[in-house]
């Protein structure tokens, strides 16, 4: 029989070198692993028509070699020292981490402070890279709910660049340049844009120290400027249909949505874990089911739909809340429409129960402690908050989501969720043959 | 290298007892998060299920939790939700499974809800209707899923007429014939402690893990449980046999290549598996991964899996591309399934593989699902409970020789299972 294990002091140091690379680390000595994330203010937000999906893009050409780690050597350094690691592009940023056993993560720091200056976006492998992004997109379009998704996304934002999708529109997959690309990476990828976490079995002065020789060196470029469009006020609902293959029919509704560091984010956080079940905003957990969430009850339960997924994102600039509805068999998009508009109706009506908000914050709190299972998931944390805000965010959330009153629910639904700030998408599936 | 050891589960912190009535309880403490998960199998997977009720082992197992003795469908979530906690049944071939976390503090609130589930499901009408209802329309989606087509295409093709050629979830017209009462027999003759594992890790002490199983299933005896039926042998390709699934308007098309493999018990499996990392895993996708989307930038992802379970497993490389590329996506492949027997892996690479697979070890069993996983692993193969603190052993055992060996005992280029679903 095992006994219990000491629980480790978690300290955090939070550093900001000469060149503007913010740091932050954490000591976790639970298990001999380190992960390490370097994420970068840049995403499909910072890009204009005719050069959409570039972020993306930049993304896998980091993949693709520096003078010191040419492309054949750097997807098996990695590999071969047991470590994982993987990048993603989103809305507002895009990250690299790698999670290493802790005695082989010199590697992944030497490789990073590499490539965020010497990656060399050869012509050839522009060429090859650009045939493979086509191909994801040609696998995401593959998908209703992606197609249906695009067009809901770009009827909600015709000024904003959160328009379009990250993985960006085809006509520009083919037109994009290698000098587009290298010169978006410049632009973009240098120390005062990037934000470093590492958590793990170290200590934390040797890791500091280790940290600046290799990154204090690249110098600091001009602080790039963010696409700045804001949109305007949505008059009136919009919507729209999107035809393909298939025999299931899809609704998706969005509303527009604060940005996470707005005060009314947190009521609507509450909103949501009571309509549609907790937003599970970890990156590497799981989150769990909501088969007693208002919109299940009304909506699957009554069979309108046989599933309901809703949620927000946490986002710099307003973004979207999304419900998506798989349409039951037995009825049509205009009915199923009706029993959720019944559902937000009562919502913005009756003021929510104490007890549900209670509830609300015992599941996020739950969703926590499984997020903090994971080293990964720690150190993903503290550079993931502060891409659309800052740590204290995340340090914050659950007592911020404790303050959140009933009357405060009550009002951010009526204020949110109405008819004229959204958009109403439906897939029709067609007939084989016919498309 | 010490400090690694001593964090990879074994006999020192993972405690192991089976109870009277069957049940085998596994329990490893973590209290680094104040969490707990729950996961284990029981012998009732969709070998037991006839031809014609296809789809009946995951459709009880689905229907677990729609109704109790004690509580309907909505209070049963009603209390799990409540609590941030989750629990699920899936079935697989020959068993069904369940999986469930909470907050440490939860933890018998889940296995009440775990015993109630398994042992007085009362399978309410309207439940079933409702139920019947999503998985219908669940087999719809996937009828336009492209890889889901390419792969039942595939098992189709590799196992003709034994049980696993089978799709699980059945097809729309026997999930229509599966009546109530179906649900009950199968409950009825099926489930039971005899086989039944259960893993606990988390925020809680072993010995007190053990007590709290021991209250929630201690008492469950089923007279009379079925012995899962025998597995009939596969038998090999004896050429190679192509089948293209259409599926109208999509605008790419998954192929799925391959053939059989070892059980995951075999003494070749850990030499099949270090040379499957080689052949489509390691770094990129392997050879596999550089030759289709490096090289000829072919596929945003092509890959190779070996599939080792109770029985006879399977080795696949999968790919998705353009529906005009499909072609010569399929002959690069074959092509590197040609080199891969004639000339195995080299040195390097092996040295490479086998770092990887020590290396990466930790990292698997980071959080307590992962550990949970390796327990349940450990359990169903019969790995002894030091297996993962022997691990980097039996990975450094394995030779290329071995590697080329085990590679021509499975795969031969000319008879190989291909299956494309896409337009």
């Amino acid at each position: 029989m095992s006994g219990e294990k000491p629980r480790m002091k978690k300290s955090l140091i939070v550093a900001t070198l000469s060149n503007g690379l913010k740091i932050f680390l954490k000591e976790i000595h639970t298990a001999p692993i380190i992960s390490s994330w370097i994420w970068y203010r840049v995403g499909s937000r910072d890009e204009l028509q005719g050069c959409t999906g570039i972020s993306h893009w930049v993304e896998h050409m980091q993949f693709k070699g520096t003078p010191q780690f040419p492309a054949s050597m750097l997807d098996k350094a990695i590999s071969r020292e047991g470590g994982t690691w993987n990048a993603m592009t989103y809305l507002d940023w895009t990250a690299y981490y790698e999670t290493m056993p802790a005695d082989k993560i010199d590697l992944a720091l030497r490789l990073e402070a590499d490539r965020m200056i010497n990656s060399q976006f050869d012509e050839k492998e522009v060429a090859s890279e650009r045939t493979v992004i086509i191909s994801e997109r040609e696998g995401n379009e593959n998908e209703p709910l992606f197609q249906l998704g695009e067009a809901v996304q770009q009827a909600a934002f015709r000024i904003h660049p959160y328009h379009h999708e990250v993985i960006g529109d085809m006509a520009d997959l083919r037109s994009i340049t290698r000098d587009d690309l290298y010169n978006h990476y410049r632009a973009f990828y240098i120390p005062n844009n990037a934000v470093m976490a590492v958590a793990g079995d170290f200590e934390t002065k040797t890791m500091l120290a280790r940290i600046r020789e290799l990154f204090e060196t690249i110098p600091a470029g001009p602080q790039p400027v963010r696409v700045a469009r804001p949109e305007g006020e949505q008059r009136g609902e919009i919507r729209l249909s999107v035809e393909g293959p298939g025999s299931t029919t899809y609704l998706q509704v969005c509303y527009h949505f604060p940005a996470a560091s707005h005060p009314d984010f947190f009521p609507l956080i509450v909103l949501d874990s009571l309509l549609a079940g907790p937003s599970n905003f970890n990156l590497f957990s799981g989150g769990i089911s909501n088969k007693t969430s208002r919109l299940y009850r009304a909506l699957v339960d009554k069979e309108y739909a046989v599933g309901v997924y809703g949620g927000a994102q946490a986002t710099v600039d307003p973004f979207l809340y999304s419900i998506v509805l798989t349409v039951h068999p037995k009825r049509n998009a205009e009915e199923t429409l009706a029993a959720l508009d019944a559902e937000i109706e009562r919502v913005c009506r009756e003021k929510v129960t104490k007890a549900e908000i209670v509830r609300a914050i015992k599941q996020a709190k739950a969703l926590f402690a499984y997020g903090s299972e994971s080293i990964t998931n720690q150190a993903c944390w503290m550079g993931y908050s502060e891409m659309f805000a800052d740590y204290g965010w995340f340090e914050h959330y659950l007592n911020r989501l404790a303050a959140v009153t009933a009357k405060d629910v009550q009002r951010v639904a009526n204020e949110y969720f109405k008819p004229q700030n959204r958009v109403v998408g439906t897939y029709v599936p067609m007939e084989r043959g016919k498309v | 290298m010490k400090k690694i050891k001593s964090a990879l589960p074994g006999p020192n912190d993972v405690y192991r007892e089976v109870l009277p009535n069957g049940i085998t309880v596994l329990t490893r403490s973590n209290f680094n998060s104040p969490s707990v998960v729950i996961s284990g199998y029981f012998d009732a997977g969709s070998l037991f299920d006839p031809d014609e009720k296809l789809g009946l082992a995951d459709f009880v197992a689905s229907a677990l939790m729609r109704g109790t003795k004690k509580h309907s469908f909505d209070e049963i979530y009603n209390i799990l939700e409540s609590a941030g906690a989750s629990l699920g049944f899936s079935a697989g071939t020959h068993k069904s499974g369940f999986n469930g976390r909470s907050l440490a503090e939860d933890l018998p609130l889940l296995l009440n809800l775990l015993a109630e589930t398994l042992t007085q499901p009362v399978f309410p009408k309207v439940e079933m209707e409702k139920l019947r209802a999503q998985v219908l329309t669940g087999l719809a989606i996937s009828a336009e899923d492209t890889s889901e087509m390419a792969s039942e295409t595939f098992d189709k093709i590799l196992y003709r007429d034994h049980p696993y050629s089978r799709p699980e979830e059945g097809t729309p017209e026997t999930v229509k014939r599966i009546t109530r009462d179906d649900l009950m027999r199968f409950h009825r003759e099926c489930f039971g402690p005899r086989g039944m594992v259960i893993v606990v890790v988390g925020a809680v002490k072993a010995e007190e893990a053990v007590r709290q199983v021991k209250r929630a299933l201690g008492g469950w005896q089923v007279r009379g449980q079925k012995e899962p039926p025998a597995l009939p042998e596969v038998k090999p390709l004896r050429r190679t046999i192509t089948k293209h699934h259409r599926i109208a308007g999509k605008s790419q098309s998954d192929l799925v290549i391959g053939t059989n493999g070892p059980r995951r018990r075999d003494a070749e499996y850990m030499a099949a598996s270090l040379g499957n990392n080689v052949l489509g895993q390691f770094g990129m996708m392997g050879r596999i991964g550089d030759v289709v989307r490096e090289q000829a930038g072919l596929a945003y992802y092509a890959y190779s899996s070996l599939y080792a379970g109770i029985g006879p497993g399977s080795w696949e490389v999968s790919a998705g591309v353009n529906p005009a590329n499909v072609t010569r996506a399929i002959r690069l492949i074959v092509d590197e399934l040609k080199r891969f027997v004639q000339e195995g892996v080299t040195e390097d690479e092996l040295v490479n593989s086998k770092a990887n697979f020590i290396g990466r070890l930790p990292l698997s069993l980071e959080s307590n699902g992962g550990v949970a996983g390796a327990l349940l692993n450990i359990e169903r193969h019969d790995l002894g409970l030091d297996y993962y603190q022997r691990y980097a052993d039996w990975v450094n055992e394995v030779t290329c020789e071995q590697v080329l060996a085990v590679a021509r005992k499975f795969i031969d280029p000319d008879k190989l299972a291909i299956a494309v679903a896409g337009p």
